[in-house]
């Protein structure tokens, strides 16, 4: 998930170095730590048969269990915590924590060898694909998981407690292969303070946001700043003005890399309708160069009006966002004809736990995720991440909410079931990238918006049906 | 004795040959045996699909835009960087006229070579990070600000850098040049170092100037180290992967835009490798990169190949 990815770009650098040294000579050395020797059948089952109601996967207190966090914007001692509650329920189990940013580099080599973890949270920039894990047969289905009975309350299963949308983005045709556990709103992001000085009214409709960006702009502020450096920021609201113009029905084939869905009039509005940012040069200069951090940064100070990300913006900005700054979430406005209402928005869960098949305590993954679902846990992720967890009403009253996210989850009740969520950008990476070189072109305008249609069709039709 | 004479050499050489064929040569091996397969990269069961990578590469136009960015490199990275290292290296050992008449640098010549020298002790990561802010796309980079406060650029339309296709090449090739010459200046006068006054002398007492000093007794007495130097550049320009995936959009995926404008081929193959989970193309890849590399340097040498000058 992007939460994830802005954490760890020191890290990018440290390992760019690492493998420049490697690489030196031709590239060749890299297969260097590919294995390959590793045995891919005997895996141990998904469902061990001996469980009971109180321990459905069979858990023994015996096996030791081994997880991997990636320690990016949460941090990793929230699964320091799920760990003491792991061996409260199973004592005597001995735990291996790593919390790394280095998921893919600590994990590769361990996945060629068929020795992996027994649970990984496989989040970050150089997260594993869950794509070709999947297609590699190399997770767990997580169906035994979801009708497992609750921890809190065993008359229900896991799936019942979990919020609407929580394993689209981990499921691959028809079959869930990771618990996303922290829910995530998508959208435009204001400062609630300065539209107040200025007696800005947040837009309804792509109209209204339109015409309060002249207003904006004659301010003296730019309307619209995004993170250029990482296209799939813009993508946010482009695909959402799409999904919500087209609806239900194309936002699926969309989703579905479906070429012949991108000649639907709604792609040509949705698109256009964003391209007049462009065309009334309502962007903040040199944004489409810029990173998150400078992007964000620049909004923080009141440079730009609006930005487009997910809710993991508060938390991740917390250091730099003024005291007063009153953050405010806005779900992408509606424009005239949409197909959905205009208080539907992109949420979805974020942070993939996953439950590799070859792992050696694969019961203990399981029951691991298990436990992370509960009421306990959850808060005790809210109070340290400034994040909601997948679990509904997963936040104690207890928990005091700062305003972005306070705003965000206000946003997610008006919607209530009115949801989606793209899952190309995790499962259709090749796709994904073409569509941000597109959408990058288009900010700068240096393609209108028949030509962004044009290479994202292009790119979908590349895409092998699974 | 003599029969006694290769169990010893062979004794001496068994270690470091060994290291060497595990180490180097058996992964290169390897990786020729996965560039056959359709293996992922994250799971140890592959097929063999024979020479089917190979030839998706020939019609594989990112990657044709890859090489020719490479080759690109090739051309320009040691030209430009030898040029400037050597005259630099020239005017700080050999460029100055002191009036004593001995052979001498540039004033401050020692001062200088420090300060050429520092690109080489930043880490790589450093670089990037430094240069990031230079080409930064707002007024706060340095080369926007600089240009905003002359007037020579509007504030409302900064240049972009480093997601301009147009610039976006040229802006690493400025960061792999700046980065080079300070090594190859300490390498070169380390070498002019070596040459004996007296023949600069010399040639000073017939009258010879700066530049025929230069070109008639430098060039061809420093002619080892340069086809050294070359050698190397040669083998940095078939890499740049470093700064190419850390400063070029689309960051998080190993760069290379806009547009594959700044795609070279070890981008690409980190791109097939990890996030598109085409470790077997990636491998093949690898291989045509691997023997290209080859190729240059042993043609490099061939041809730069002269007769040597005893002194």
């Amino acid at each position: 998930m992007g939460s994830a990815i802005e954490y760890n770009r020191r890290d990018i650098f440290k390992r760019a170095a690492a493998i420049t040294v490697l690489a030196a000579g031709g590239g060749s050395l890299l297969a260097a730590c590919a294995g390959g020797t590793g045995s891919s059948s005997d895996s141990k089952s998904a469902s061990p048969g001996g469980g009971s109601a109180s321990n459905p996967f069979g858990v023994k207190a015996s096996d030791p269990l081994d997880v991997v966090i990636f320690k990016g914007g949460y941090g990793d001692d929230y699964a320091k915590d799920f760990e003491a509650i792991y061996t409260k329920d199973y004592a005597g189990a001995k735990i291996s924590h790593l919390g790394t940013t280095d998921i893919a580099g600590k994990l590769q080599p361990r996945f060629n060898a068929g020795s992996p973890p027994d649970v990984v949270d496989n989040s970050g920039a150089s997260q594993l694909k869950l794509d070709v894990l999947a297609k590699n047969n190399q997770l767990t289905e997580l169906t035994p998981l979801l009708d497992a009975p609750y921890l809190d309350d065993p008359t229900k299963k896991v799936r019942d407690v979990l919020l609407p949308g929580t394993l689209d983005a981990g499921t691959i045709d028809g079959k869930v292969w990771s618990l996303n556990y922290v829910y995530t709103v998508f959208g435009l992001w204001y400062s609630n303070k300065l539209f107040q000085e200025k007696g800005w009214t947040p837009p309804k409709t792509w109209d209204d946001f339109i015409t309060l960006c002249g207003t904006i702009k004659a301010a003296g502020i730019a309307p619209f700043a995004h993170q250029g450096k990482y296209p799939y920021y813009a993508n946010y609201t482009i695909m959402d003005l799409i999904a919500k113009q087209g609806g239900t029905e194309l936002f699926k084939r969309l989703d579905a890399c479906d070429p012949t869905a991108w000649d639907d009039p709604a792609v040509k509005a949705g698109i256009s309708a964003f391209y007049e940012i462009m065309d009334k040069d309502y962007l903040l200069p040199g944004t489409n160069g810029m990173t998150h951090t400078e992007s964000q940064t620049a909004w923080c100070q009141g440079k730009a009006a609006f930005i487009p990300s997910g809710s993991w913006l508060e938390n991740e900005m917390i250091k730099i966002t003024p005291a007063d700054f009153d953050m405010a979430f806005l779900p992408v406005p509606a424009l005239a004809g949409d197909k959905m209402g205009p208080t539907t928005l992109r949420a979805g869960a974020g942070e993939p736990f996953i439950v590799p098949k070859q792992a050696k305590n694969n019961a203990g993954g399981l029951e691991f995720l298990r436990i992370m679902l509960t009421k306990e846990a959850s808060g005790k992720f809210a109070a340290a991440a400034n994040s909601l967890t997948v679990l509904k009403d997963g936040v104690g009253a207890d928990v005091v909410l700062k305003p972005g996210t306070k705003s965000s989850s206000a946003a997610l009740t008006a919607a209530g079931t009115n949801t989606f969520y793209y899952t190309y950008p995790d499962v259709q990476t090749e796709f994904d990238t073409a569509l941000q070189a597109a959408t990058a072109d288009l900010c700068a305008k240096r393609i209108g918006p028949d030509q962004w249609i044009a290479q994202a069709k292009a790119a979908a039709s590349k895409v092998k049906p699974a | 004795m003599r029969h006694r004479k290769y169990p010893f050499i062979v004794g001496f050489l068994f270690l470091p040959v060994l290291l060497y064929t595990v180490l180097v040569i058996w992964p290169y091996i390897q990786t020729f045996g996965y560039s056959l397969t359709d293996w992922s990269g994250v799971s140890p069961s592959m097929n063999f699909v024979g020479f089917k990578n190979y030839t998706a590469l020939l019609h594989d136009d990112i990657f044709m835009t890859a090489l020719g960015h490479n080759l690109l490199l090739i051309v320009l990275l040691p030209v430009v960087t030898i040029v400037l290292a050597l005259f630099f290296a020239f005017m700080l050992n050999v460029g100055g006229r002191g009036g004593t008449g001995g052979i001498q640098g540039v004033r401050g010549a020692g001062f200088y070579k420090v300060v050429f020298f520092f690109p080489q002790v930043l880490s790589v990561a450093i670089l990037a990070v430094l240069f990031e802010a230079v080409y930064r796309s707002d007024g706060g980079g340095l080369l926007n600000g600089v240009l905003i406060k002359l007037g020579l650029e509007n504030a409302q339309q900064p240049i972009l850098w480093l997601s301009d296709p147009d610039l976006v090449f040229w802006c690493i090739l400025a960061v792999l040049i700046w980065s080079g010459v300070g090594f190859y200046l300490v390498m070169f006068s380390a070498a002019m170092q070596s040459i004996p006054k007296d023949i600069y002398e010399a040639a000073l007492l017939d009258g010879s100037g700066r530049g025929q000093t230069f070109f008639k007794i430098t060039i061809p007495l420093l002619w080892d180290t340069i086809q050294t130097a070359w050698v190397y550049l040669a083998i940095a320009a078939m890499d740049a992967f470093a700064l190419v995936s850390t400063m070029t959009p689309p960051a998080g995926i190993y760069g290379g835009g806009p547009n594959h404008r700044s795609e070279v081929l070890a981008t690409y193959l980190m791109r097939n490798f990890l996030p598109f989970g085409k470790a077997g193309y990636a491998c093949a890849m690898g291989v045509v990169i691997f023997f290209i590399t080859l190729i240059l340097s042993v043609v490099s040498l061939r041809v730069t190949r002269r007769e040597r000058i005893e002194y």
